[in-house]
């Protein structure tokens, strides 16, 4: 074992650590815990970027790392793996953690006393939900981040937050009793947990133990939609995102994408099970994507203000994901990656975005705020609008304009960014592969997802440009917002990484091909695991 | 032993979903605290139900799997039992916040007709 074969558990210890030793400063010293908290998050970036880089090998064995805690053999002990789309989910999300905690050190993270602890355990359960290879730990690291979530979601106080957390975290409970069902069930007829190993064992259950395997993962797959907030399941989602504060939002734009995550991955281990894999019986999770993007893209044009706008945005992104993976097969998938990164990243720029434009109304500003009054909306004053740091520039609106019109479009997948790229390669591979079905019929969901990827497009800009002149063109009188330049730094950050995806989008798709096709395969995961040895050979000893 | 089981899980979950349905944040909380104690008992069971058996090693039984219980469903249960313990108590102080700010323990923070 070399320091490099230790990578794959540094984005699990190194958050630990930070977010430990910062509970021993007990919220004094915040400067200190404050750099700690960036130290860690740039050290688990450099940990994804170089886990990242060493999957870019061509021979599949290499591809996949895997690290056996404790040294025991993949079937008795729990296991790490690293693969590209375990990488490639890392990678994103250090790079929106980065982003949120340069925005939250102008004022947020002293709005409550433990802001960065509680981020490096979100961080911590991030990537160990990602990085795990069995199923019961999946469980524990859903239950880190989630228990990190609910602290952060009631970042800051106030009556707005609290509710719609209290919801968050009722529906949350209530979806880990289903998922701790569906482990059980699973372990109860397959007799393990591990991924891989499962993956070995569907096809010899008998027919009776398969009818409660079944279940237990259909069970398992609806605890999962939770997490992904597909439609019904997904109602806790917009009222808790629009109340969370900005950085908060941005963080928690990837954690729908952890249940979309875990979809994919067992329905790599089960390749001959269709999209989604055994989780879902055959188109189900199509049907499921195509009413979650048509409520949220209907929600989106009733949303009284940004918050929600955002919210639902989160649902569009979620739903065209799953509908996308369900169709299946490794075009879907890999265009369907990229829509991912780039809409985690789209939403997340918006979230910080919106917190800044909405600073500078005043109350009387909203024309709407009867209605918002009819919808439960905020009804009392944020406190931090009292203490803003940074300086009133006047060319300030100017440049947040322009990021609000590159948000818009990256939303509504139109051209010249990195959106109107991850739509457009979901399409070209509709064209390509469902257009016309096998015979000469024409596929129907082929043309369902087309209609609805781009009826959903428009209702977003609708909603978008109309959020946008409301903000931008009908108050010329109204306050400029103030804006800290690590604000501006943030915004610019992940402005730069969409622009970035747009001119690089070639070697970018290139990746994410590499990667459907190894998930499609599946075998290099399963052979990976299983292969691996643990250092010292176990010894042969008698049983007692 | 089997039906006892089986039955308890039922009634249970039963009384839990029923009670998470209500408005009341109290009733949500003992209702998802009965509906862990189902999904514990459901792990348990899914280790298969034996009786008189344990699940350690020791040297007067041989060492065959009849001759013992399943272990690793009884440190699931562990684990799964402090997990929700520490959630059901988050939740209590989430509850009590919301109790507090909104001086209301309906689960939307308002009586209905309010």
């Amino acid at each position: 074992m070399t320091w490099a074969d230790h990578l794959v558990i540094a984005p699990i210890v190194i958050p630990l650590l930070a977010g430990g030793s910062m509970l021993m400063f007990e919220g004094r010293r915040r400067e200190v815990i404050a750099s700690i908290n960036v130290l860690a998050t740039l050290a688990q970036l450099a940990v994804a970027i170089a886990l990242l880089v060493g999957s870019l090998q061509e021979s599949p064995a290499q591809v996949v790392k895997v690290y056996l805690l404790g040294d025991w053999p993949a079937e008795f002990g729990i296991v790490l793996v690293a693969d590209q789309l375990a990488a490639l989910m890392l990678v994103l999300t250090a790079l929106l953690a980065c982003a949120a905690l340069l925005y939250s050190l102008a004022y947020w993270h002293r709005a409550g006393s433990y802001f960065h602890p509680l981020f490096q355990f979100l961080l911590m359960g991030l990537n160990g939900a990602f990085l795990t290879g069995d199923l019961f730990n999946l469980f524990v690291f859903f239950e880190v981040l989630l228990a990190a979530s609910y602290g952060l979601a009631l970042h800051g106080s106030g009556r707005a937050r609290v509710r719609a957390s209290l919801h968050y975290i009722v529906v949350n409970l209530a979806a880990s009793s289903l998922f701790l069902i569906g482990v059980s069930a699973i372990y109860g007829t397959a007799g393990t947990l591990n991924m891989a190993e499962l993956g070995q064992r569907i096809p010899e259950l008998n027919a009776s133990e398969r009818g409660l395997f079944e279940i237990g993962a259909a069970i398992l797959g609806i605890a999962f939609l939770v997490k992904a907030a597909a439609w019904p399941l997904g109602f806790w989602l917009p009222p808790l995102y629009a109340a969370a504060s900005a950085p908060v939002g941005a963080v928690f734009a990837v954690l729908t994408k952890v249940g979309v995550y875990i979809i994919l991955r067992l329905g790599s281990i089960t390749p001959d099970a269709g999209g989604g894999g055994l989780f879902f019986a055959e188109g189900w999770l199509f049907v499921i994507g195509i009413a979650t993007i048509s409520f949220a893209a209907i929600a989106m044009l009733a949303s009284q203000d940004m918050g929600h706008l955002a919210g639902y945005s989160v649902l569009v992104s979620s739903g065209t994901l799953l509908a996308t993976i369900g169709l299946g097969g490794p075009e879907m998938t890999s265009s369907a990656l990229f829509y991912l990164v780039t809409s985690t990243l789209t939403i997340a720029t918006f979230f910080l975005l919106i917190e800044i434009v909405e600073r500078g109304r005043t109350p009387a500003d909203d024309v709407l705020a009867v209605t918002l009054e009819v919808y439960g909306a905020e009804d009392e004053e944020d406190p931090e609008t009292a203490e803003e740091a940074g300086i009133a520039v006047p060319a300030i609106l100017g440049v947040l304009g322009v990021a609000f019109l590159a948000c818009g479009l990256m939303l509504a997948g139109l051209p010249p960014l990195a959106g109107f790229v991850a739509k457009f390669a979901i399409l070209d591979s509709l064209l390509d592969r469902h257009w016309l079905t096998v015979g000469g019929t024409v596929s129907v969901q082929g043309w369902l997802l087309l209609l609805v990827i781009l009826v959903s497009g428009l209702t977003t800009i609708i909603a978008v440009a109309r959020a946008g002149i409301r903000t931008f063109w009908a108050f010329p009188d109204r306050e400029l917002p103030r804006v800290a330049a690590v604000e501006l730094g943030a915004l610019g950050l992940l402005l730069f990484l969409c622009v970035a995806l747009t001119v690089q989008a070639g070697p970018v798709m290139k990746f994410m091909q590499q990667t459907a096709i190894g998930l499609e395969a599946g075998r290099a995961y399963i052979g990976a695991v299983k292969a691996q040895s643990p250092v010292t050979p176990p010894q042969t000893g008698k049983a007692p | 032993m089997e039906l006892v089981i089986s039955i308890t899980i039922g009634v249970l979950t039963g009384s839990g979903l029923w009670l998470i349905l209500r408005p009341r944040t109290f009733q949500v909380i003992i209702g998802l605290s009965l509906l862990s104690y189902a999904v514990n008992l459901f792990i348990f069971g899914m280790g298969r139900l034996r009786v008189g058996k344990a699940p350690i090693l020791d040297s007067i039984v041989p060492p065959y799997l009849a001759g013992y219980a399943d272990p690793l469903p009884q440190a699931l249960v562990l684990t799964a039992i402090v997990i929700s313990f520490a959630m059901t108590a988050l939740f209590l102080v989430v509850l009590l916040a919301a109790r507090g700010l909104s001086g209301s323990d309906h689960v939307d923070g308002v009586e209905r007709g309010s």
